[in-house]
């Protein structure tokens, strides 16, 4: 096993007192002080800053085709406009999920992608073994930084920084710019639901943009456990707990991230599986009180286990537990009763449908 | 009124021969954000260091086992809407319970304030 890995910000999460836990091979901040209940609050209304620098980063340069990039994942990366990125996966032979990815068109001949942290070095491996070597494909996690802010106001902080382009930029967009001086990605994407912008910049500059965006009483900085709960709320997977290596996208209700129209590996597995039928399938949940499903519960139906929780939490905005599980494909009608079990506890829960958490500012 | 604690964080003060438990400062510092309490039921006779409730917060769940042996006398509602009280005042306002307790030399199992700072000093 690696050493624990720190981020460049590792010092100001000190300072500011953070709750620091590993992730992903990463020593991250969990919770600031105030709690992951008020970070959660604060990105739902005002703006919330994480420190997302663990996460991995890729750069391909050559042409699509001749290079193998257009093969790699469940979506073309050719039917991308520069300027847009696209969320999608990288497969196994079996439909496996290696990853979960987004992909930037940062020019006709160059890619970026962007991977979770703890699947970088075999992300890259991986790539790199499917490539044909007639483009060149580097590892660049290290030199680039990333910064996530996201909330409601959080358009109204970069523009006050650094101008109002900024402030125009679409959903699953992003622009080629300078912030501090050194070159930059604006990216209007996140995990949380909300209105927000992944920052991509420099390692080196990443403390002075901390800084500088926490200077703004709007923003207060929050840790992965808030994360993890308002992508929870949103109904957005985690890989490792909702999807990995022997789940399907199609098991994990993901198959609109999947373009049947072109070619990539993992593709005859996952026709085998829609012409077999799926023997498991992804719900949503809603349990009847405040008390929290957990990754690894039991979901039962007139006592007998019927699938197994992949995510849950009590949700803050709805007021009681949420969850998502595998459950065999009878029991996901939406309105399903269904109990979760963990050793003495036991909760009454029913199938809904996703976001569990309507009212975001996605996409204002 | 002396404060006694159990090494697994739980707090029981008497008061008139009854007793009120709750979780440590200590305890509710460590779960975090509390989302969740299961009230034990009226009137249920406990034995000490049973698991009699549980708490829940954003990071774990908790099992939380009674300091005394005893009945169930009353039990904090407020917890059930509120259950954020466990962070503001986890020794004060969120009592979880009163017990009336069926044997009071069980004390001598538990630990005294300056014992229980001790023992928690020991943990960091």
């Amino acid at each position: 096993m690696d050493q624990v890995k720190r981020t460049p910000l590792f010092q100001e999460h000190e300072a500011l007192q953070a709750l620091i836990a590993p992730f992903g091979g990463w020593e991250m901040p969990i919770q600031y002080p105030t709690g992951i209940i008020a970070e959660h609050r604060w990105c739902r209304e005002q703006a919330a800053l994480f420190d997302i620098c663990h996460m991995g980063e890729f750069l391909y340069e050559g042409d699509l085709d001749a290079g193998g990039m257009e093969g790699l994942f469940t979506f073309s990366v050719k039917s991308i406009p520069v300027g847009r990125s696209r969320y999608g996966f990288l497969l196994n032979k079996e439909g496996g999920v290696i990853d979960d990815l987004i992909a930037f068109r940062l020019a006709e001949e160059r890619v970026m992608v962007v991977v979770n942290a703890a699947t970088i070095a075999n992300d890259f491996a991986t790539i790199g073994s499917r490539l044909t070597g007639a483009a060149a494909f580097t590892d660049i996690s290290a030199a680039t930084a990333k910064l996530d802010l996201q909330g409601p106001l959080a358009r109204a902080v970069l523009v006050r920084f650094f101008g109002d382009a900024l402030g125009s930029i679409p959903y699953f967009t992003f622009t080629e710019c300078t912030l501090l001086g050194a070159p930059a990605i604006v990216s209007r994407t996140g995990y949380t639901g909300e209105l927000g912008y992944e920052l991509f910049l420099p390692t080196e500059k990443v403390r002075e943009l901390w800084a500088l965006l926490l200077t703004d009483d709007r923003v207060r900085p929050a840790g992965l456990g808030s994360r993890d709960l308002l992508r929870l709320e949103v109904g957005y997977s985690l890989y490792g707990s909702d999807i990995d290596a022997v789940t399907t996208p199609l098991e994990a209700g993901l198959s609109s991230f999947v373009n049947f129209s072109k070619e990539f590996i993992g593709k005859e597995a996952l026709l085998r599986q829609k012409e077999e039928g799926l023997k498991q399938v992804k719900v949503a949940f809603k349990v009847a009180s405040r008390r929290a499903p957990r990754h690894h519960y039991d979901i039962c139906f007139e006592g007998e286990q019927v699938g197994t929780v992949t995510s849950g939490a009590f949700s803050p905005m709805l007021g009681c537990g949420i969850g998502l599980g595998i459950v065999t494909p009878e029991m996901a009608a939406i309105g399903s009763p269904i109990t979760i079990r963990h050793e003495r506890v036991t909760m009454e829960a029913t199938v809904c449908d996703l976001p569990f958490y309507r009212e975001g500012s996605l996409r204002k | 009124m002396e404060t006694y604690f159990t090494k697994e964080h739980e707090w029981v003060r008497m008061k008139d021969g009854v007793a009120a438990v709750g979780i440590s400062d200590f305890a509710a510092h460590q779960l975090g954000d509390v989302t969740f309490v299961e009230l034990p039921p009226l009137g249920k006779s406990v034995k000490q260091f049973e698991q009699f409730a549980a708490i829940e917060s954003v990071k774990a769940a908790s099992d939380i086992y009674a300091p005394l042996s005893g009945k169930i006398i009353k039990i904090n509602d407020l917890l059930e809407e509120s259950p954020e009280i466990v962070n503001e005042s986890p020794e004060d306002a969120a009592w979880i319970a009163w017990l009336e307790p069926s044997n009071l030399d069980e004390l001598k199992n538990l630990m005294t304030q300056a014992q229980y700072e001790e023992f928690r000093g020991g943990m960091e």
